[in-house]
């Protein structure tokens, strides 16, 4: 069985804006951002806040705790280079900060269920450590 | 109270047979072809179509869309856009069409939208945020978006998997009756729909639509010109949209929704109540959209929509309140963002009353839906025939 390490997959297209989240997740960190006018967490990495516009964001580590909103056990995977180690499970993780990140969700072979706790896992997929979660 | 009145009307549509492939054929060829078929329809010089509304995917032109379709068609068209909302683009085109006849700037506009299915299919150019965080992660394309809605839905309230399946299967029934459907003669069983393959879980096969080439168009013109072509006029009494998020993630609920507030909106402009409506053309490009939607519509309470559904007798032209004749996108295909226009065409057909072996008896009234991206991009129409 093939290795998340091995894969030939798409890396993420990062931008300058985003570098500093995939800097954290290379380091094992989740990165989010906080608005220092309105309190609201933001995720993925925005410019602005989008509750109240504010330029006022901040990057936050996030403590990388959440729950399975939902998730899909990828029998076909919608590109190929994942086809080597499917089954495999994706899902809607919903940080303890608020914001919800979809992830490659690791289970050890159980079947996960909606609002399992979960815990960051970072993990190479294809030679990039990417923050992926596992259940608890 | 009526919002919109009844100042534009459907008076030409066009359909191409969907194909599994188009080799050498360019989008712009099929929707000349199909647009010629509308004109025709609704007895009409094309000359005297004056608005243009395409979609974003024609062939390889990123830009100009509007320009290129109107260039090669012939048409100096008085105005002219690109109405880019994924499968709600069809009925997205309706509403601003009469919008811009409203406002003066065009007497009849042809709405079109069409792609080829040339191999090899070409992989997504994006480079935006779906790309940069959920593709890394192994989620790409729309099938595992709509499994994780499907999940959450199955889980919130319990439903089966052949509540689901009923739906599938209910479309290809549908699509026996329809010559034109890539599945006519081609029957599915609820037991057939679930010992299809497991795609990413819970959705199977049979419960994804098969993508297609083809192409859709309407012509949609004032009330009283309409009352010159050859059919009754299909009028728009009332329209709703609404757009939320891109990518799953984002989602502000997952077991409901723009369509919601899109529907309640469209309704609310005509004036009727959903029980009113004697046809439901919903979109669906999965099972659990039609589901979604029958929910969403305030046909049944969340989480009862397969009760609703038994209680519905089914989706053929004889239920309660007929679902998707013409087979739907699961039974007919789904020709990329024309899909949507099937449902469109669909309602136009059975309101002038000549639908040869699925006609709805007494067809007055019709419920539209579009929907795109992850559940994120709706608009509802409220159809009528003209009095």
């Amino acid at each position: 069985m093939t290795a998340f390490e091995d894969l030939a997959v798409p890396g993420p297209t990062t931008t300058p804006l985003s570098e500093p989240f995939w800097q954290a997740a290379e380091e094992g960190r989740l990165l989010i951002q906080r608005c220092i006018e309105c309190g609201y967490a933001v995720f993925y990495p925005r410019p602005l806040c989008t509750n109240c516009w504010a330029d006022a964001l901040c990057w936050e580590e996030a403590s990388g705790k959440g729950k399975l909103k939902s998730f899909s056990k990828i029998l076909k995977p919608g590109h190929p280079g994942w086809a080597s180690i499917a089954p495999f499970f994706v899902g809607l993780v919903q940080l303890t900060e608020g914001p919800t990140m979809l992830s490659t969700v690791l289970t050890g072979g159980r079947e996960p269920s909606i609002d399992a706790p979960l815990s960051l896992t970072p993990t190479n997929v294809g030679g990039r450590i990417l923050p992926c979660f596992s259940l608890t | 109270m009526r919002y919109l009145r009844p100042r534009a009307a459907i008076a030409g549509i066009g359909e191409l047979k969907p194909q599994r492939r188009t080799d050498g054929i360019t989008t712009l060829e099929l929707l000349m072809r199909v647009s010629a078929e509308a004109i025709r329809d609704a007895a009409m010089a094309p000359q005297a179509i004056d608005g243009l509304l395409v979609a974003p995917q024609v062939g390889e032109t990123p830009q100009h869309v509007p320009a290129t379709v109107a260039e090669y068609f012939g048409m100096r068209p008085t105005m002219a856009n690109t109405v880019d909302l994924g499968g709600a683009s069809g009925t997205g085109m309706v509403w601003r069409a009469a919008a811009a006849i409203a406002a003066g700037q065009c007497e009849s506009v042809l709405c079109v939208i069409g792609n080829h299915r040339n191999s090899p299919a070409p992989r997504s150019p994006n480079r935006n945020p779906a790309r940069e965080f959920d593709t890394p992660f192994g989620a790409s394309g729309a099938n595992t978006s709509y499994a994780l809605l499907m999940q959450a839905h199955m889980a919130r309230y319990g439903c089966t998997a052949e509540d689901y399946a009923e739906i599938a299967a209910g479309s290809r029934t549908n699509a026996q009756s329809n010559p034109m459907a890539i599945f006519y003669g081609k029957p599915a069983s609820v037991e057939d729909v679930l010992a299809s393959p497991m795609i990413t879980s819970p959705l199977h096969l049979l419960e994804i639509v098969m993508p297609v080439a083809g192409a859709d168009a309407v012509i949609v013109t004032t009330a009283e010109t309409a009352n010159q072509g050859p059919h009754r006029p299909v009028h728009l009494l009332g329209a709703g949209e609404k757009v939320t998020h891109r990518v799953v993630s984002q989602a502000p609920e997952l077991t409901s929704g723009p369509l919601k507030f899109a529907i309640e909106r469209a309704l609310s402009q005509s004036a009727m109540t959903i029980e009113e409506m004697d046809f439901l053309s919903l979109y669906d490009c999965y099972t659990i959209m039609v589901a979604t939607t029958i929910e969403d519509a305030g046909l049944c309470k969340p989480g009862e929509f397969g009760a609703w559904f038994k209680h519905n007798g089914g989706m053929g032209p004889q239920a309660r309140q007929p679902i998707n004749t013409h087979g739907g996108q699961l039974g007919f295909g789904q020709p990329d963002l024309a899909g949507g226009m099937t449902h469109l065409v669909e309602a136009v057909r059975q309101i002038r009353g000549n639908t040869p072996g699925r006609q709805i008896d007494g067809c007055e009234t019709a419920l539209v839906t579009g929907n795109g991206a992850t559940m994120s991009e709706a608009v509802a129409l409220i159809l009528g025939g003209a009095p």
